[in-house]
């Protein structure tokens, strides 16, 4: 049977689950359209929020991320996790007990102003537009690869399938889907890791495979791996960052933002108790962490893989030659997500650190070719090849290399590592629908996040609060449709800020939302007034830290500065400056609040009774 | 059992949980993977140093320990000040 036709049988049955599903588990009233009538198991929710926090990128691109960088990349992994223990701590349990249905609802009645409320939903509106976009061209660069459709093609059907059970069966639909999309992703990442990890290290459990012996050396893994990479002109891979400062506010604003983010807090409004709501955080960790812990191991080993097969007779003697080049690199090659380029033309791939040499040689190229600035690439190209004869003592050099000559995309070593690592077809099969189901399953929350925000809080609170619960229930429906629409149009047309996921979603949930919802909680002095600015502060802060280095709403040429560490403040990358935006938000909505009048006494007693787990049961029917 | 109606009691046993734990949530990660790294160098694991570990999965293992000892702690309180749910 062709590898099409097992991708086919694979992506099929796991679509044909989910719609099943989805039919099953139908909404018939607005609870359990957003929260699934809050009847969830903690483990059972545990698991659908893991595979809906495990996007294409924790999927597809992570462990390329680490692959890269090594040690640097370990932000993102206690980023996406360490924000769990906040929000099973600062945040979901409180938010259960308040029991209404989104994050905008707390914040507007909490700070009793439509305005703060508003300025919620414009937060959740960036940061789950610009979070859903990247899933549907996820989608459709799985749909494309292993399903041999154009791109567009691809994302439509992505469209298709979320649409079907997202509108029919809101949340307890997308739940339950979220649970079989789990098992389905956790399976397709797990089963290439174990075999690769067994064939480097013997260990089947890649997690502890990391950190063992390399059989074929037989030094430590992580030692075998530095060498190579320092051998080829690279950091080492578990080499120290310098700047320290920079990594704990990445860390901590990847952290915040996933406490602040809405379709995650969401998540636990679906379970009966304040207690389930504790439990579940716990559960959606460890559910997460399997995938975590496995993660780094495909990183490393796809790397020291990588290497091996360019380098078939170690790093120090001639690469291989391009002709003799496995398969599954002249299949990625058709995508574009492997580059070639012979440099020295000797018929042989050179992939080391050239300094910037090989980009620079391609940049005059493309200057000569299309008549750009040739002097100013000339002149790159010089700068680059000083520091590239003397690296390494001039080996390079005097090996006749002219810079690096293959150029892998990142996001291409989890899809690619079953055939690297020539595994059988069905696993590449698998490949294909845990990939979509990562992409699938976090696009739905995340849909359900826009569209109650804008059914619920706007339509709800804000135009007309006299509709009915079946009325409630239909609008719902339509903008969740209408967000699968404009998602996907934005997928196929993606706009500047589509490629800004971290930045954006995470320093506006971090900066603005994170804040607010914890001050409510936590302070019963903050006023409307207080929330309000210090929202705004936040907000405003990340935004134009952003658009000084990015460009002004991501518009290619208007950045003040360049997006490098010299430039930055104190060394903060606009990655990292959300939890800067957060610190700033306290401190504008303290100052405010105590320079105002108190809030009410009614609003008092709310956030009394927010902290008290009693009583929890009966609210979630208002 | 303590006096059933205690509400600032039973926050304040929240707050210190909270406190505690989040010390070591930030220790474990601000510190023993990132700032403290340098001080657990000379600690070796699997061909790299302590702090390498704690940056790519102990501080994860320290979440999820975290997470459950808070959950089991809190039930305990609820019931204790009786503000637990039925």
């Amino acid at each position: 049977m062709s590898q099409f036709a097992i991708n086919i049988i694979f992506v099929g049955l796991s679509f044909a689950l989910y719609f099943g599903i989805a039919i099953w588990a139908r909404a018939g009233s607005t609870s359990e359209f957003y929260v699934a009538g809050g009847g969830v198991h903690p483990v059972v929710n545990g698991m659908a929020t893991a595979a809906d926090w495990m996007s294409a990128a924790s999927f597809i691109s992570m462990a390329g991320l680490i692959a890269a960088s090594g040690y640097g990349a370990s932000t993102y992994l206690m980023g996406w996790t360490g924000g769990y223990v906040l929000l099973a701590m600062l945040l979901a349990p409180y938010l259960r007990k308040f029991g209404k249905f989104t994050v905008p609802d707390f914040i507007g009645d909490r700070f009793y102003s439509k305005t703060a409320a508003m300025i919620a939903v414009v937060c959740l509106i960036i940061a789950s537009t610009t979070y859903v976009i990247g899933q549907m061209t996820g989608a459709g660069v799985a749909f494309s690869r292993f399903l041999e459709v154009e791109n567009t093609t691809g994302l439509l059907i992505a469209a298709v399938v979320v649409f079907f059970y997202a509108v029919l069966g809101g949340m307890k639909g997308i739940t339950y889907t979220q649970v079989a999309q789990y098992v389905v992703l956790m399976v397709a990442y797990t089963i290439p890791a174990v075999f690769i990890s067994l064939e480097l290290t013997g260990n089947p459990i890649p997690g502890l495979g990391l950190f063992s012996n390399h059989i074929e050396s037989g030094v430590p893994i992580l030692t075998k791996l530095n060498q190579v990479v320092t051998d080829l002109g690279f950091a080492s891979y578990t080499a120290d960052v310098p700047n320290k400062l920079n990594m704990v506010l990445f860390t901590l604003s990847l952290m915040i933002g996933t406490a602040g983010l809405p379709h995650v807090i969401i998540r636990f409004f679906t379970v009966p108790k304040v207690a389930d709501a504790r439990w579940t955080a716990g559960w959606t960790l460890v559910f997460i962490s399997l995938l975590y812990f496995t993660a780094p191991a495909v990183g490393a080993m796809a790397r020291l893989n990588l290497i091996d097969t360019v380098y078939p007779q170690g790093v120090a003697e001639a690469p291989l030659e391009y002709d003799q080049r496995p398969d599954w690199m002249a299949t990625w090659e058709d995508t574009g997500l492997i580059k070639y380029n012979d440099l020295n033309n000797d018929g042989r791939i050179q992939l080391y650190n050239d300094s910037g040499l090989g980009a620079a040689q391609v940049a005059l190229n493309t200057a000569e070719a299309d008549g750009g600035d040739v002097a100013a690439a000339t002149a790159a190209v010089e700068t680059a090849r000083i520091a590239h004869d003397a690296e390494m003592d001039g080996r390079f050099a005097n090996a006749g290399w002219a810079g690096n000559e293959l150029d892998v995309n990142n996001d291409i070593l989890v899809l690619a590592n079953p055939e690297i690592a020539n595994l059988p077809s069905w696993v590449i099969g698998l490949i294909a629908a845990g990939g979509l189901a990562a992409a699938l399953s976090t696009a739905a929350g995340l849909l359900l996040a826009i569209s109650s925000a804008i059914s619920h809080d706007l339509i709800k609170r804000n135009l007309n609060p006299n509709i009915t619960d079946k009325q409630e229930l239909k609008y719902a429906r339509i903008t969740m449709g209408v967000a699968i629409v404009v998602a996907t149009y934005l997928g196929i047309n993606p706009p500047g800020f589509a490629a800004q996921v971290v930045a954006l979603a995470f320093g506006i949930a971090g900066a603005s939302l994170f804040p607010a919802l914890m001050m409510g909680i936590f302070s019963k002095r903050i006023n409307n007034l207080g929330a309000i600015a210090g929202m705004l502060t936040g907000l405003i802060t990340i935004l134009v830290y952003i658009f000084v280095f990015k460009g002004w709403f991501f518009i290619s040429g208007t950045a003040n500065f360049p997006d490098t560490e010299e430039y930055w403040l104190f060394g903060i990358s606009p990655l990292s400056f959300g939890a800067v935006g957060a610190l700033l938000n306290f401190i504008v909505a303290f100052a405010v609040s105590y320079a105002t009048a108190p809030p009410p006494a009614h609003i008092q007693e709310l956030v009394e009774s927010v902290r008290s787990p009693r009583g929890a049961g009966g609210a979630i029917d208002h | 059992m303590k006096a059933h109606n205690d509400p600032s009691g039973y926050w304040r046993a929240n707050i210190r949980l909270i406190t505690g734990s989040l010390i070591i949530w930030a220790l474990c990660s601000y510190g023993f993977a990132i700032l403290l790294r340098p001080l657990l160098a000379g600690i070796k694991i699997g061909g790299t140093d302590l702090g390498f570990w704690f940056a790519q999965q102990g501080s994860i293992v320290v979440f999820i320990i975290l997470i459950f000892f808070y959950a089991w702690r809190m039930n305990k309180l609820d019931k204790q000040y009786g503000v637990d749910e039925e």
